[in-house]
């Protein structure tokens, strides 16, 4: 089935989204902190994350499976469960329906009730188990609707119809049930479920992981050709950075709870600023570009319960050096990028960047950091042998 | 703004210290430890029972006004219509119950891990076939089968009633022993090892059935549970030997003799009581059990605390900012002193600052 | 309907099985069997001599086969024999007296126990860690009693000893000349009888099936659909009942088939300690009196309820579960 996405939409494959975006971000998290209280004490699952969603944009969240990236979404709109806590940090959301802004940490829970779905929604990971087994495909597309607009029966079922027009999905499909649907059917399902109600901002959870490539390609087209129509934004979540690269406007990378990097889809991809950020580009095959060999990062994430001080991936990391183990972990602009928004964790390894000067970041204890990148300090060996980071 | 669903935290900084490592008897659900207790006063009662019996229990003392006769200093439960001392009766009738379905359980257990172990690892006809028999003798109804069954013996002694309770007591294990199985090891496994010609016996000893303790340990505690309640139901009945003094005997004299109507509450309160105890001990046992098994209802009980308050899976993931503590007063700080929460907490609280990781920065940073 | 019809298969296999247990029993144990009857009762006639004998297949010149094919066609014609201890009533007249009142007592009030314990156990399951879970040892302890020891307790504190409330037993007022029928002062009479017996069944077994659906709610609250459903802001009510409870429903059927066989048989018990006129004490004085046709035939009768009842679970399982439905259509 070809996907004919019209041509003012950019086609899958030219690098990078739009690129920036200005204007007031629609969803802006500020300091965010999440924490899992356990009897053996308070796992730091996202540690003073800071991000903005604007009007329209497609922000990709990268990361390694437990980087806390679903945490924060999901902790953002307070659907975690106990034993997770919110322990700082603000989630100012202001859509266009909206008046003022509001944060959502510090709505009630009714107040929560009318805001999910109709200003942000979310689509699961795994459709199978997100879509109620017992219900229609139609009620479950209508009690949303009628959950949040005042409709009668009969004009949600119409809406319902139209929604599965919108993801190609014949209307004959409104009486089947969850089990009787294909996996590429019933994920273009949740995403028509995400639209039921216009959101302004749709968080997608690995909605592509547990499909094969080729459905892989047609949900994703279909995703943005919905962007064009509706103008939602999209926090799309993923452990696949290759993707991102062609469908997102802006990438923020995570690790160990914390950013690492935030830029334009084109930055990132060619002036990647974090170590981390780099060994994740290198880890995935180019299809056009020259053959090189795949290098995994060996080691793994440490331990969220009781982090070791500094840069969360210095012990991985092929040019940390002790001086890393003192810093604090700050996105600062990266001055040689082209994007004025490109921000990085990583205080010495820019090119040409005397960091250190503005004051934007005071690594305690680091001297001048053109001495931490001399020769002089020995960078920590590479382990024999590689892992894969993408799953 | 609005009401906001916020929680004062007991330490200001919102970040517990880790605990200590707790013992693997303290991380017990309640449940399993309250369970074990209990199982194990009727265990010691069992094995000390003859030895405290005041009297034998079948002697039936002539002495007229010893006949229903409530509780005294010389039968501390009374006597029965024939003057039989009922605390006897009942130690004697804890040690045969027991016996019973401790015996019931070891071989109903033994019987269930051989057929659902083998129907998994046999496959094919075999296993449709003992898969077939198990749901049939699952659906049909245990007790009346056990009735008909015993009513033709010509001894319904001990031996005969721990035979025919295990005789039918293993399908239900059998099935769910059989599901686990399938589960661990993939049918294809099986097939192929059983081409190489891989022993059988060694898989199934060394690595299927070491693999599913927990589940044949639920299994074993629910067949007990079954063969006392059975046992009990057709002693009622008067389908066993009337002469054996199991708790469902003196239970079915206690009917047969009118001591309800007679008000001799001592004669069939203590048995009842006992039986329901047992179950009640083997019930917590198997929850406790299904909790260690099933982490979802263990993480239920844990998690729906959070700094003491339940919360439910509807209420939107609480925020805590930091705030000072509150400065408690003499009241609260002695009760404060008996809660270990509160314990941690403030040893938290006066931790706080050593060393941790993103002190509060200066005002910088992505804007 | 092929689900269907496997599981009508699958009954009639295991009604097959109870048959022929039922009929190869007497003749696989030791001893003379009638001969130990006789003894009994040394005023019986000769025919019920033979019929015993046809029944218990003791010196019946026809073939084991032969044997078999008459016996399963009497069971078919409903055909049970002549009761020893009741003689000469014949077993079938004996059943039909009885198994209405056990019908009527125990079937309303276990599916009201079975209804009851679901709806709390949703509550209980959703507000994890409420005052119901604190209540949880409590509930175990009741559901560990056996049934007739629950009767005895509460007759005695209700009829007896404590509170004359309700009547000591027994299906009616039989003392004041009151005649079965369709009047309203037997009806009323026996509505009054049975409560103390419907009572006892419903507390017992409510507590199992309370903490059945909670343990199943438990699981199925942590499901992505129900997480799902919150997010799509959708209210409590809906997300509780709807996406949570409609779910943990089907397991919960699914247990309440494989117990009903339990809570037959419990419920028969607990007549005795009534003397409530149901199969239960039919199955008392059977077993006192080793009436082998009456206690075979009562077997029966109670194994096919408990399949029929089965299937009718089965029934509402498809009709509730959609992807059983599907299943059958593919």
């Amino acid at each position: 089935m070809t996907t004919d996405l019209g041509s003012h939409v950019p086609a899958l494959g030219e690098s990078g989204g739009r690129g920036r975006f200005s204007g007031e971000p629609v969803l802006s998290i500020r300091d965010l902190s999440i924490a899992y209280r356990t009897l053996a004490g308070d796992v730091r699952a996202v540690d003073r994350v800071s991000l903005d969603l604007h009007a329209g944009e497609v922000v990709g969240l990268v990361g390694e499976s437990g980087s806390g990236k679903s945490t924060l979404a999901y902790g953002a709109t307070r659907l975690l469960r106990a034993p997770a806590v919110i322990t700082g940090g603000s989630v100012r959301y202001q859509g266009a329906r909206m008046d003022n802004p509001t944060d959502l940490l510090e709505l009630s829970a009714d107040q929560l009730m009318s805001l999910r779905w109709r200003e942000i929604a979310i689509v699961f990971q795994s459709a199978m188990n997100a879509l109620n087994p017992v219900l229609s495909i139609r009620d479950q597309l209508t009690d949303v609707i009628r959950a949040h607009l005042p409709v009668s029966r009969q004009e949600a079922t119409d809406k319902a119809a139209e929604l599965l027009d919108l993801v190609a999905i014949p209307r004959s499909r409104l009486r089947a049930y969850p089990h009787e649907l294909s996996g590429g059917m019933r994920q273009r399902v949740m995403i028509a479920m995400a639209l039921a109600t216009d959101p302004e901002v749709v968080i997608m959870d690995e909605p592509t992981t547990a499909l094969d490539v080729v459905v892989q390609r047609e949900i994703l087209g279909q995703i943005l050709e919905l962007r064009e129509r509706l103008n939602f934004a999209i926090l799309f979540i993923t452990h696949d950075l290759s993707l991102l690269l062609e469908l997102a406007d802006r990438i923020a990378v995570m690790y160990a709870g914390q950013l690492m990097e935030i830029g334009t889809a084109a930055e990132i991809h060619h002036e990647p600023s974090h170590p981390y950020t780099k060994r994740l580009l290198r880890s995935f095959p180019s299809l056009r570009g020259p053959r090189r060999d795949l290098t995994g990062i060996p080691g793994t994430p440490p331990d969220l319960l009781d982090p070791p001080p500094g840069c969360p991936f210095l012990p991985r990391c092929t040019e940390g050096t002790d001086a890393c183990k003192e810093i604090e972990v700050l996105l600062a602009k990266v001055r040689t990028s082209a994007d004025p928004s490109h921000v990085t964790a990583c205080p010495f390894v820019l090119p040409d960047d005397p960091a250190g000067g503005d004051g934007d970041r005071l690594p305690a204890g680091a001297g001048s950091v053109s001495s931490a990148v001399s020769p002089a300090v020995t960078p920590l060996p590479t382990p024999a042998g590689t892992t894969e980071v993408t799953s | 703004m609005t009401a906001a669903l916020t929680i004062l935290a007991t330490d200001p900084t919102g970040l517990a210290a880790p605990a200590r490592q707790l013992g693997r008897w303290r991380r017990l659900p309640l449940k399993a430890k309250a369970g074990v207790v209990l199982f194990g006063v009727f265990v010691l009662a069992a094995i000390f029972g003859p030895i405290l019996e005041p009297y034998n229990p079948s002697y039936q003392n002539p002495n007229q006004a010893l006949s229903i006769a409530p509780p005294s200093a010389a039968h501390l439960l009374g006597t029965t219509q024939a003057g039989e001392d009922v605390l006897s009766q009942v130690l004697t009738g804890i040690r045969l119950t027991l016996e019973l379905g401790l015996a019931v359980g070891l071989i109903a257990t033994f019987l269930s891990v051989l057929v659902g172990v083998s129907g998994a690892y046999l496959g094919g006809l075999w296993d449709d076939g003992l898969s077939l028999l198990s749901n049939v003798f699952l659906v049909i109804p245990a007790l009346p089968l056990l009735i008909v069954l015993l009513g033709y013996l010509p001894r319904t002694g001990q031996t005969a009633t721990i035979l025919v309770l295990a005789g039918l007591g293993w399908p239900w294990g059998a099935r769910v022993i059989r599901a686990q199985t399938l589960a661990i090891r993939g049918r294809d496994f099986v097939a192929a090892s059983r081409e190489t010609g891989e022993s059988g016996w060694r898989i199934i000893a060394f690595e299927i059935v070491p693999n599913q303790v927990s589940l044949i340990a639920a299994n074993f505690v629910n067949t007990v549970l079954y063969a006392i309640g059975a046992s009990v139901a057709l002693a009622f009945i008067g389908v066993t030997n009337t002469a054996n003094w199991s708790l469902g005997t003196i239970l079915y004299w206690a009917q047969s003799q009118q001591a309800l109507s007679q008000g001799a509450w001592w004669w069939f309160v203590p048995p009842g009581l006992i039986v329901a105890l047992m179950g009640l001990a083997l019930v917590l046992l198997n929850t406790g059990i299904d909790e260690l098994g099933n982490p979802r209802l263990r993480d239920a009980n844990q998690r729906a605390k959070v700094n003491g308050r339940r919360l439910r899976p509807s209420d939107p993931t609480p925020v805590l900012h930091a705030t000072p503590a509150p400065r408690p007063t003499a009241v609260t700080a002695f009760m404060r002193s008996f809660s270990r929460s509160a314990y941690l907490a403030d040893r938290a609280a006066s931790r706080d600052g050593a060393t941790r990781v993103g002190a509060p920065k200066p005002s910088g940073g992505q804007r | 309907m092929p689900f269907i019809i496997r599981r009508v298969a699958f009954y009639v296999v295991a009604a097959w099985v109870a048959l022929t247990v039922n009929f190869f029993l007497p003749r696989a144990m030791p001893g003379n069997a009638v001969e130990s009857i006789m003894s009994k009762f040394p005023n019986l006639q000769a025919s019920t001599y033979h019929a015993l004998e046809a029944m218990l297949g003791v010196g019946h010149p026809g073939s084991l086969w032969s044997q078999y094919v008459s016996y399963l066609n009497d069971v078919v014609h409903l055909n049970f024999g002549i009761s020893v201890s009741s003689y000469p009533a014949s077993v079938s007249s004996l059943l039909i007296q009885t198994i209405p009142w056990t019908l009527i007592l125990v079937g309303t009030a276990t599916v009201i126990a079975f209804f009851l314990g679901t709806f709390l156990g949703i509550f209980a399951g959703w507000r994890n860690g409420g005052w119901l879970d604190r209540a949880l040892p409590g509930l175990m302890f009741v559901q560990a009693i056996p049934y007739f020891f629950l009767a005895l307790v509460l007759l005695w504190l209700l009829a007896v000893k404590v509170l004359h409330i309700f009547p000591i037993g027994q299906g009616y007022a039989g003392g004041t000349g009151l005649v079965p029928g369709w009047t309203w002062a037997f009806i009323s009479s026996a509505i009054w009888h049975s409560v103390l017996p419907a009572f006892t069944i419903v507390i017992t077994s409510v507590a199992g099936w309370m903490l059945q659906m909670r343990n199943v709610m438990i699981t199925t609250i942590g499901e992505d659909y129900v997480l799902a459903g919150q997010a799509k802001g959708l209210s409590n009510r809906r997300v509780i009942f709807n996406y949570a409870a409609r779910n943990a429903f089907l397991p919960q059927l699914q247990g309440f088939g494989m117990a009903l066989g339990f809570v037959v048989s419990g419920a028969i018990v607990m007549e005795i300690v009534f003397s409530y006129p149901g199969i239960g004490l039919l199955l008392l004085s059977a077993v006192t009196s080793n009436d082998y046709p009456l206690t075979q035939a009562i077997f029966l009768v109670i194994t096919f309820a408990v399949l029929l009842a089965n299937l009718i679970v089965d029934l509402v399982i498809v009709a509730v579960d959609p992807r059983v439905r599907t299943r059958e259509a593919a």
